[in-house]
């Protein structure tokens, strides 16, 4: 993508874009300070914030989802690696390498945002210090506790996420790459659940979802059968039970309602 | 004058004799002044032949719309896809699935039974006819055949919502599309695992991220599953 040509373009149309894109220039300048990898990912990202910042749309909201997400990001990268140090938690074999792949997913979805939010020119929060053992105490010796964490972690992820997609609907390209860390976040949680022996998806308010009732937060609304409208899709056909039917559909969270739940571990 | 008196013509001939004569029907089209009008015209015929009425079949190309309502009825054209072909395992192949994999199909089919109809509900007059489907290829007899088809459409779902999230211009939708396109991922993460315990999120990049793909690429794919012709020529690009 030629970034220059784009502009010329627009300057057919509107005279003043380089007026509106002065004060940005150092978003451009950014462009080429992040390593030519992060780059490929963060160059459409970046270069639609300059386009929203020029046009008199807000960054700020994007920018303070982005560092929300970053939050859950580092919680969970912080989580699975400490877990992983810890000797003869997570038995050797297919739990270790699925603990490994999502610990790698969780560590790139932070890389990923610190690179998104400075090419929008904003300032990545810093890693805060979690306390997983504040209410787990043996998180990091009960293989047990440490699976249940991890699947409330991935599915309040999938949730989080959920909740600030309408946020997003101003800027194309960051909106596709929360979307893209949205769908892996709920393929952890559907392992995670799977290696609990719970279905991979989600019934009722947490009902198949074999947690303690501290956890209930993490799936409070989830047995939601009103969607767009129609206030029981059970109705929609024959055969659609209430377990069918909240299953089909994960519901969102608010700011809100993750802080409350991550306020647990801090 | 003569000029006035063959528009006349035009302007009242019947629909169902502009039709069937395909010369009148160019000049029907002509009258009609937009492709657009071409895909109403079909919806038409199509209704025709279900009524028994013997005009030819014409290929029976499908377009999805614009706007919100065609990213919407992008997502009933392939949940329609994914429906059916679990309804067809229900009926056809459980026998060769243990318990709990009985159980994961059972709820799948449900799962997107409800996904078909509640997008059908949700566009009321706007939403595109059934589609007819096409799984000659599939081998229901085959577990393995069964469980890669079920990959290849559970990945190609949630790669066509998290492209087609930034089409959609109504937050409300794109809510809706996200409560969806999550379960998705979860059918994804849960049939692959099937085939290979392990492989639950292999769909994504090494940045974490799992694919977003337009509608033509999806719906390149999926169209040797889908005997109707569809078209996104209206989508918004």
């Amino acid at each position: 993508m030629n970034i220059f040509k784009i502009i010329e373009d627009i300057e057919k149309v509107d005279p003043e874009v380089y007026n509106r894109l002065d004060s940005r220039r150092s978003a451009f300048k950014n462009l080429g300070s992040i390593s030519k990898k992060a780059a490929f990912a963060a160059i459409p990202l970046a270069l639609g914030s300059v386009f929203q910042k020029a046009y008199g749309q807000s960054i700020n909201t994007i920018l303070e989802v982005l560092n929300f997400a970053l939050k859950l990001e580092y919680l969970e990268r912080n989580f699975y690696t400490q877990a992983l140090a810890a000797n003869g938690l997570i038995p050797d074999g297919a739990p270790k390498g699925a603990i490994q792949k999502i610990q790698m997913h969780e560590a790139a979805h932070v890389e990923l945002l610190k690179t998104t939010i400075q090419s929008l020119n904003g300032t990545p929060i810093a890693e805060p210090t979690f306390n997983f053992g504040k209410n787990f105490p043996d998180w990091n010796t009960n293989y047990q506790t440490f699976l249940t964490l991890a699947q409330a972690f991935e599915d309040t992820g999938v949730r989080a996420y959920k909740g600030q997609a309408g946020n997003l609907i101003n800027n194309d390209a960051v909106l596709t790459a929360a979307l893209q860390i949205h769908s892996v976040e709920a393929r952890h949680a559907a392992h995670i659940r799977r290696m609990r022996n719970n279905e991979g998806w989600i019934v009722g308010d947490g009902n198949n979802s074999n947690v303690p009732a501290g956890a209930q937060p993490v799936y409070a609304g989830e047995g939601n059968l009103a969607q767009g409208g129609i206030n029981d899709i059970t109705r929609l056909g024959a055969g659609y039970s209430a377990e069918i039917a909240s299953g089909a559909f994960d519901e969102p969270l608010t700011k809100e309602q993750v802080a409350a739940i991550v306020s647990l571990f801090e | 004058m003569e000029k006035l008196q063959d528009t006349a013509i035009e302007k009242d001939a019947s629909f169902e004799s502009t039709m069937a004569a395909p010369m009148q029907r160019r000049m029907f089209m002509r009258y009609v002044g937009a492709t657009a009008a071409l895909t109403t015209l079909i919806f038409a015929t199509t209704s025709c032949d279900e009524d028994g009425d013997d005009m030819p079949r014409d290929p029976n190309t499908v377009d999805l719309g614009s706007g919100d309502t065609g990213i919407l009825n992008y997502a009933y054209a392939l949940e329609q896809l994914e429906a059916a072909f679990y309804a067809e395992v229900v009926a056809k192949s459980l026998g060769l699935f243990n318990q709990t994999e009985q159980q994961i199909m059972q709820d799948i089919k449900g799962h997107e039974g409800i996904h078909r109809d509640f997008l059908k509900a949700a566009l009321g007059s706007s939403a595109i006819p059934d589609l007819e489907v096409n799984f000659s290829t599939i081998n229901f007899n085959d577990k393995n055949n069964i469980l890669t088809t079920a990959r290849t459409f559970e990945d190609l779902g949630v790669a066509a919502y998290n492209g087609a999230g930034k089409y959609l211009e109504n937050a409300g939708f794109l809510t809706l599309a996200g409560k969806i396109v999550s379960v998705e991922a979860r059918h994804a993460a849960v049939i692959r695992d099937l085939i290979s315990n392990g492989t639950f999120s292999d769909s994504a990049s090494t940045q974490g991220l799992d694919p977003a793909m337009m509608p033509a690429d999806v719906l390149a794919a999926a169209s040797a599953f889908i005997k109707t012709k569809i078209s996104a020529n209206n989508l918004p690009k």
